[in-house]
């Protein structure tokens, strides 16, 4: 069967798990048609450059063990390869193909060095460690203001076939017209496909596998053979790589890069809860989390708009649902999902079809 | 002839503490060795001695005659040291399946492909099916390896050894723990592997029952030093061995 191959035979193995896929997916593919506005193309867009680097932190830390805290870093070298590439070469692919290809090279030398000489120590060290590095990266992407533009960051113009400007047609299709916007979401939502697509392959290869033995027990891998440091190391390189191409995507999406749109450890958190709430050490949670997240950060506070003005005659909870306080209920909504399901949304699913089997 | 496996002046002290202590001994190609001794006689760090996972204050390991002391576990594991360990050492989260496909996968050497679909390696997942045949967990199969209970575990552990078919195997008390009724599947798998004649094989064995029959030869380990080697009933009959192990399980 081609779906069973295109998953590398890591079905969702969960009714509900599949139906909430195809709805995330047919969700972004009819996102500029079913919700007109910038908005909603923007979330959606965030969806996806956000499922490539869930699942490429997944890689390590829920296929691998390892708990990095430089994810955001290599998120920033693919936003600010493009970008930087994309300021001083003008607006062509060859600056697209320059500027992703050096902050690839970077990124892969960078989690190598840091791979090789730090995967040795206890993952408590590794993670502090990779804390340091991190934020002396962005320190250093800050200082380094004449390439980077420091805290302003950088606004550049992209290859002319996806800029607003362009136009496929006169006339708008189903009154959405095909303009650059357009064509760029497009191939966003399909170089996301495509990525996710490779890192199942990855993780369901004798490779990844071998990776989920040395999560489970490092001792007994190394007994059978498997040099544990190597098998970490490719993972962080690979994971690294993942997270600099969905770094590109931001960069190419937004047409701007700067140090919080991709540096800020805010986002770090953020990916580490995408991926605790969707499901570790299966992919498919990094896909739910990221959608789940992404929405509610985007849209709780309009539904506590409506909430508020509704309950406008009842004070006290008139003034907790006020849309200030979103980020009070995004905190509830977090604690209570690791405590309901802490085995993520996708495990407990799984564990529901599981039970009725 | 060259031994499978040879241990010269293996020694490993922690603090003051000598828990080796100059131990040599030759293991000869094909034979089955019992290494028994009272708790606490350094079987075990014995044993991590030889596979790796410890390494020698001083002393040397050889491997077919060949040096292998300054090896890591992984590669004294692909070079042919294998080792089931006393203590159960599985993967709980994977399937039994999966627990001892990573074995088959380590010895055919594919831990690195990252392209290829794992549940397309037919010919892997048909060893590992064999393997789990023989000690009788077939029904089990996809059952995650913490959820079995502590005899299938122990018999994982066997059959995940099995899977790796290394030229010496190194077995720390394989039945420890087991049920009457199901020590005898473990029993016949070690029967059956000495049978062969081409496998070395290391035993650390508390019931004496067993290192009689199995058993072609029995070191004695006692305070970390070698203290009796021989033929089974000469040792178990020598005064040391009555004194140093077998009076404390008659004192029990």
């Amino acid at each position: 069967m081609i779906l069973r191959r295109l998953l590398s035979g890591d079905l969702p193995r969960s009714r509900v798990l599949a139906l909430i896929l195809l709805a995330i997916l047919a969700g972004l593919l009819l996102t500029p048609f079913a919700f007109p506005g910038a908005k909603a193309l923007n979330v959606a867009a965030k969806v996806c450059v956000f499922i490539v680097l869930v699942s490429s932190f997944d890689l390590l830390l829920g296929y691998t063990g390892i708990v990095s805290f430089a994810h955001t870093m290599f998120f920033g070298i693919g936003a600010y390869g493009v970008a930087i590439a994309l300021n001083r070469m003008g607006p062509t692919w060859t600056a697209v193909a320059v500027g992703a290809g050096s902050a690839l090279l970077l990124s892969l030398a960078l989690s190598l060095v840091i791979g090789l000489f730090s995967l040795r120590v206890k993952a408590m060290f590794y993670a502090m460690i990779t804390l340091a590095v991190a934020t002396a990266f962005q320190t250093f992407a800050s200082q380094l203001s004449e390439f980077t533009g420091g805290e302003d960051g950088l606004t550049f113009k992209v290859p002319e076939l996806l800029s607003p400007g362009f136009s496929l047609s006169e006339h708008p299709f189903l009154g959405v017209s095909l303009d650059g916007r357009l064509i760029a979401f497009y191939l966003l939502v399909a170089t996301t496909l495509v990525l996710f697509l490779l890192m199942l392959r990855i993780v369901n290869s004798p490779f990844g596998r071998v990776l989920q033995a040395i999560r489970e027990n490092a001792f007994r891998a190394e007994a059978l053979g498997y040099r544990t440091v190597v098998y970490r190391t490719y993972s962080n390189v690979l994971s690294a790589g993942f997270a600099t191409l969905a770094g590109a995507l931001l960069a190419l999406w937004l047409r701007y890069n700067g140090p919080d749109t991709s540096l800020s450890f805010e986002i770090m958190i953020d990916i580490l809860l995408m991926v605790v709430i969707g499901g570790m050490g299966t992919l498919y949670g990094s896909v739910v989390g990221a959608t789940l997240f992404i929405l509610v950060q985007n849209y709780l506070q309009d539904l506590m708009k409506l909430a508020s003005e509704g309950m406008a005659k009842v004070p006290l909870v008139r003034d907790l649902l006020h849309p200030d306080r979103w980020l009070l209920w995004l905190g509830i909504l977090f604690v209570l999902s690791v405590y309901r399901f802490p085995t993520g949304i996708v495990g407990k699913l799984r564990a529901k079809s599981r039970a009725k089997a | 002839m060259t031994s499978a496996l040879e241990t010269q002046d293996l020694t490993i002290r922690f603090g003051g503490h000598v828990a080796v202590d100059a131990v040599s001994c030759a293991f000869a190609p094909g034979t089955l060795t019992a290494i028994v001794g009272p708790n606490g006689a350094g079987k075990t760090t014995y044993f991590n001695l030889i596979s790796g996972q410890l390494r020698a204050t001083a002393g040397r390991v050889l491997l077919h005659g060949e040096d292998i002391s300054g090896c890591s576990a992984p590669q004294r594991s692909r070079r042919g040291i294998g080792r089931a360990f006393q203590l159960t050492n599985l993967f709980p989260n994977l399937t039994v399946l999966e627990n001892i496909r990573l074995a088959v996968q380590s010895r055919a050497g594919v831990g690195l492909n990252l392209w290829s679909v794992w549940s397309n390696h037919r010919e892997l997942t048909g060893r590992a099916e064999e393997v789990l045949e023989t000690v009788a967990l077939t029904a089990k199969r996809d059952l995650a390896a913490a959820a079995l209970p502590h005899g299938d575990q122990r018999k994982l552990e066997v059959a995940i050894l099995m899977a790796l078919e290394p030229d010496v195997f190194m077995f720390d008390e394989p039945t420890a723990g087991m049920s009457v009724d199901e020590v005898p599947v473990i029993l016949d798998l070690i029967r059956s592997l000495k049978a062969r004649r081409d496998k070395t094989i290391l035993l650390v064995e508390h019931k004496m029952d067993v290192v009689r029959e199995l058993a072609d030869r029995i070191i004695v380990l006692h305070n970390g030093a070698l203290v009796a080697d021989g033929e089974p009933a000469a040792v178990i009959a020598s005064p040391i061995v009555q004194e140093a192990y077998l009076g404390i399980e008659v004192a029990k």
